[in-house]
């Protein structure tokens, strides 16, 4: 199959890579740039492990192609640290125990920062539960990542 | 003491990478020239191979190479290895059918490996492998362990006759049927323990590497275990030597069991390797997973509990069915045998028990342990009963409970089915989850839901379970082949800082935090000045890896024992240094001191004089501080407790609603708090989604009918609450020098028993008082139509 060259910003930085038009945006980020941090967990667009934010927006990253985000604003998880501060969120995690094997917790990351984003006047746990029903965790049982985004939320809008 | 040490919650070191994105899982390995490899599979159950032709396959854009089942077969490489051989009734042992890694006769279930394609991209092999044609003969199924056994059944493995594996039994049945035919009463329930998909979020994956120079293998995998992988693969696969193989299990996303075995992928991309000269690399796609993980419980039992008029337990008589899929996975056949038999005492003076548990071959995906391993199954089995009694006999089930508990000054308890529990105060830990539930407040909270229609049950799983597994004269008795002990080396740098080179595996647990806690509470050196390694065969010396809840009590002990030998060693030159007797030396937070003066040195002064041996005992002592220990365990360990689970279920849709979970556990000493809590919460809700909503379906053609997300129910956020858990630490191990018990199943073993308890609780007024899990809101508004009908 033939390649094309797809440019974006990602983190900040612009970046090219060739693609197939059949490449998946969590393929060229994770084997076109070398940016591991972005998992696949599934294959039917539920566990969430893909989420990064495309024009500030939480997508997953597995169900879209590289050529639908060309010219676009891309952050993922290694993008989220300035230098060695963490984000809110990924401090939050942290405090809270809020990962155990690692892998989901890019995609949670990123998606908890979304619903930040939407719930910023406020937030409660039922709200949190329900709109990370697109992410999977099968290590945490949830309860800690729960108490990190609440936690995270009350730093993120003080 | 040091921050960090032992009790303390202090935060995780590995978070930073798992945070950044900077975690090195096998998928991120990229090696230089490598190759992709896409496994094909069989879409049927069962059939005959009758010819395979890959010659369109092979001419395909990219491809380097296809190997079939022929091809394994003819390089005369070994079978997937068993790693435990079960001794059936009558000294019989267990049928051990060959295990290829690519098959040439027969596909046994879907998800059947056929060939491997290997190509320049992933996207290339995949599209070549649709160009292989099978000439397959389909043949009848047998997917159920019924129609397995039924006669006349077609047979899996043609030299496994009836399709049965073993029939293996514990007690002697005549005994406890004598005690049946005085019993006042029997309560009896027949149970389905419902197979699960284990799925964690990393799918598993690998990439081989030969070095033609040095004729030498490098794999890494989604293991929770290499050495276990290199012993297996290397000894009884591919007959490669340990020192020119090497494993390596780097981040893993989550093993729960299933990332434990010698899956055919690993064998064939190292065996590939050497053929290709290039590097392999495979990933699984989840619908892979769920055709080629190894599956967890399915097992289908008869329970009968005898009792006395005032409600004590006399006798327990177990039939159990146990599904061993289309092959023997590599500890498969120990799970519903010494996994799950030992355990039916449970906290329960019960004297007399007995068990038959026959193992089936079926047209399915093998089974093997997953979180619980045995031990849910003998939990729920239990507990169901214990409950189902408490209604026949009009005893409130917590009051049956206290009738029958073993108490915490009969320890240690010797029970009928072989296990010798040490330490734990059930009584104690049932009082207090009744106190943390407001387990007296339950009739008003049934109150307020009924005003809305709405029905409330409440319901306990008092649980124990062995794990630490286990000494390994023991396991080798009982048909284990290979030992079960855990490896350590507790190197001190010459400037003070240590090296600890684990036997066990972290995957999610968070060894690389509290094995450094250790460390600090037994040197006295900062955490920080601490490393954990672990998943290198290159690097660690030899371990069995991470499962069963194990990784403190057995390779938390190998770390204290290497620690004795460095303060041991350590006394001696500070002896010297501070020319006083070493009887006279004392160790205490990193210093050593001469006993009852204030003349002391400290562990980093001690470490620079081992490695810069000037004013030294060079005569009686060699340079170097680096030691290292084998900790074979004594005995399993028990942890217990008390889960009690409240749900609220609508009438209307049958949906159940899980409105609170209490759960007060024993785990022995607890090393970091937050991590435990961690553990127990994940464990939790495996053993809430089986009880609601996990379950893995095969048609009857066996089709894998929940082959993806779209249909196997996991859990997600809204479907728990947060939980309220609590642990008691009054008993603490009294056989491992830390007094752990381990903590990471306890989860999965009391909630599928507690909340299926609950969901009865609440269906009983509407005279319900039997379902299966998963109680899905279909199976629910079915039984209530059923009984209103």
């Amino acid at each position: 199959m033939a390649t094309t060259t797809v440019s974006m910003t990602v983190n900040g930085k612009k970046v090219s890579a060739e693609a197939e038009n059949r490449t998946l945006l969590v393929q060229y980020l994770r084997e076109g740039l070398g940016m591991t941090g972005t998992h696949v967990g599934c294959d039917t667009t539920q566990c969430g492990a893909c989420t990064v934010h495309i024009d500030g927006l939480p997508i997953k990253s597995c169900t879209i192609l590289a050529r639908q985000v060309e010219g676009k604003d891309v952050t993922t998880i290694e993008g989220l640290a300035d230098g060695d501060k963490l984000h809110p969120m990924q401090e939050a995690f942290r405090e809270n125990h809020a990962l155990q094997c690692g892998f989901c917790t890019p995609g949670m990351v990123m998606s908890a920062i979304g619903i930040v984003d939407r719930n910023k006047a406020s937030l409660d746990e039922k709200t949190v539960r329900e709109e990370l029903e697109g992410n999977f965790c099968r290590c945490t049982g949830y309860h800690n990542i729960v108490k990190a985004i609440l936690a995270a939320h009350k730093e993120m809008t003080a | 003491m040091p921050d960090g040490s032992i009790g303390t919650p202090i935060k995780r070191r590995e978070d930073e990478r798992f945070l950044t994105g900077a975690g090195h899982y096998v998928d991120d390995f990229n090696r230089p020239g490598q190759t992709y490899a896409w496994m094909v599979r069989s879409s049927v159950a069962h059939a005959k191979i009758k010819s395979v032709d890959t010659s369109k396959a092979e001419a395909a854009p990219g491809v380097v190479k296809i190997l079939t089942g022929a091809d394994w077969a003819a390089d005369g490489v070994g079978g997937l290895p068993c790693g435990w051989q079960v001794i059936g009734k009558n000294e019989t042992p267990m049928h051990e059918p060959p295990h290829p890694a690519l098959v040439a006769d027969k596909v046994r279930h879907v998800g059947d490996n056929l060939a491997v394609v290997i190509a320049e991209t992933k996207a290339q092999a995949r599209d070549a492998a649709e160009l292989i044609e099978f000439d397959l003969e389909e043949l009848p199924a047998v997917v159920s362990m019924a129609s397995a056994a039924a006669d006349g059944a077609i047979l899996v493995h043609e030299d496994v006759p009836g399709n049965l594996c073993y029939d293996w039994e514990i007690g002697v049945k005549a005994e406890v049927d004598a005690v049946f035919e005085k019993a006042d009463h029997v309560t009896r329930l027949d149970l389905i323990n419902n197979r699960l998909v284990a799925n964690p979020i990393e799918p598993r994956a690998a990439l081989a590497e030969y070095d033609a120079a040095g004729d030498h293998y490098t794999l890494y995998t989604t293991s929770q275990n290499p050495h276990v992988i290199r012993l297996l693969m290397g000894a009884f696969v591919l007959s490669i030597p340990e020192h020119k193989l090497r494993v390596v299990a780097p981040d893993v996303g989550g093993g729960f069991g299933t990332k434990i075995y010698h899956y055919a992928e690993e064998a064939i991309l190292t065996w590939a390797s050497k053929k290709v000269r290039r590097p392999i690399k495979w990933t699984a796609d989840r619908s892979d997973s769920f055709m080629t993980d190894a599956q967890g419980r399915d097992h289908v039992t008869t329970g009968e509990l005898a009792l006395d008029k005032d409600g004590h337990f006399l006798g327990l008589r177990v039939m159990t069915n146990a599904n061993m899929g289309g092959y023997l996975s590599t500890f498969a056949p120990a799970i519903p045998t010494y996994l799950y038999a030992t355990l039916l005492a449970g906290l329960y003076k019960t004297p007399a028990i007995y068990c038959c548990v026959k193992a089936w071959f079926t047209n399915t995906v093998p089974v093997d342990a997953y979180r619980g391993a045995g031990r849910p199954e003998a939990c729920y089995l239990i507990e169901r009963l214990v409950e189902q009694a408490a209604r026949e006999t009009g005893i409130e089930k917590t009051e049956i409970r206290r009738r029958n508990f073993i108490a915490a000054s009969e320890m240690p308890y010797q029970t009928p089915v072989a296990l010798e529990y040490d330490s734990g105060d059930f009584i104690r830990n049932l009082e207090d989850g009744l106190k943390l539930s407001d387990y007296n407040g339950f009739a008003a909270r049934r109150a307020e839901s009924e005003k809305s229609g709405k029905l409330r049950g409440i319901g306990l799983a008092t649980y124990i379970e062995a794990c630490g597994i286990a000494p390994s004269a023991v396991a080798g008795a009982l048909g284990a082949r290979a030992g079960l002990f855990e490896s350590a080396e507790v190197r001190v740098h010459p400037t003070g800082s240590v090296t600890v080179f684990t036997g066990a595996h972290q995957h999610g647990q968070g060894h690389e935090t509290t094995f450094a806690q250790l460390v600090a509470d037994g040197l006295g050196v900062p955490v920080d000045n601490v490393e954990i390694v672990h998943g290198d065969t290159d690097r660690i010396q030899f371990g069995m890896g991470t499962y069963g809840s194990r990784s403190l009590a057995v390779g938390g002990s190998a770390i204290v024992k290497a620690m004795d030998k460095v303060v041991e060693k350590g006394k001696k030159i500070a002896a010297h240094l501070l020319e006083a007797s070493v009887d006279d030396i004392e160790f205490d937070s990193g210093t050593f001191r001469v006993s009852g003066t204030d003349r002391e040195l400290g562990i980093g002064e001690i470490a620079l004089t081992a490695y810069v041996p000037h004013n030294y005992p060079i005569d009686e002592l060699e340079p170097g501080l680096d030691e290292t220990a084998f900790y074979d365990p004594k005995n399993f360990t028990y942890p217990n407790g008390c889960h009690v689970a409240e749900v609220e279920i609508d009438p209307e849709t049958g949906v159940v609603t899980l409105c609170s979970f209490h759960a007060v556990d024993d785990f022995g000493r607890i090393v970091n708090p937050m991590i435990v809590e961690g553990q127990v919460h994940g464990g939790l809700v495996q053993g809430i989604g089986q009880a609601l909503m996990e379950n893995c379906v095969y048609d009857d053609q066996g089709q894998l009918i929940t082959g993806s997300f779209n249909d196997y129910c996991l859990p997600r956020a809204d479907d728990v609450p947060s939980f309220i858990v609590g642990t008691n630490e009054g008993a603490p191990c009294t056989h491992n020098p830390l007094g752990v018990k381990g903590c990471g199943e306890a989860g999965t073993i009391g909630a599928g028993a507690a909340v299926t308890n609950a969901v009865l609780d609440a269906l009983g007024t509407r005279g319900i008082h039997d379902i299966d899990m998963p109680a899905t809101p279909q199976k629910v508004w079915q039984a209530l139509q059923q009984s209103n009908g």
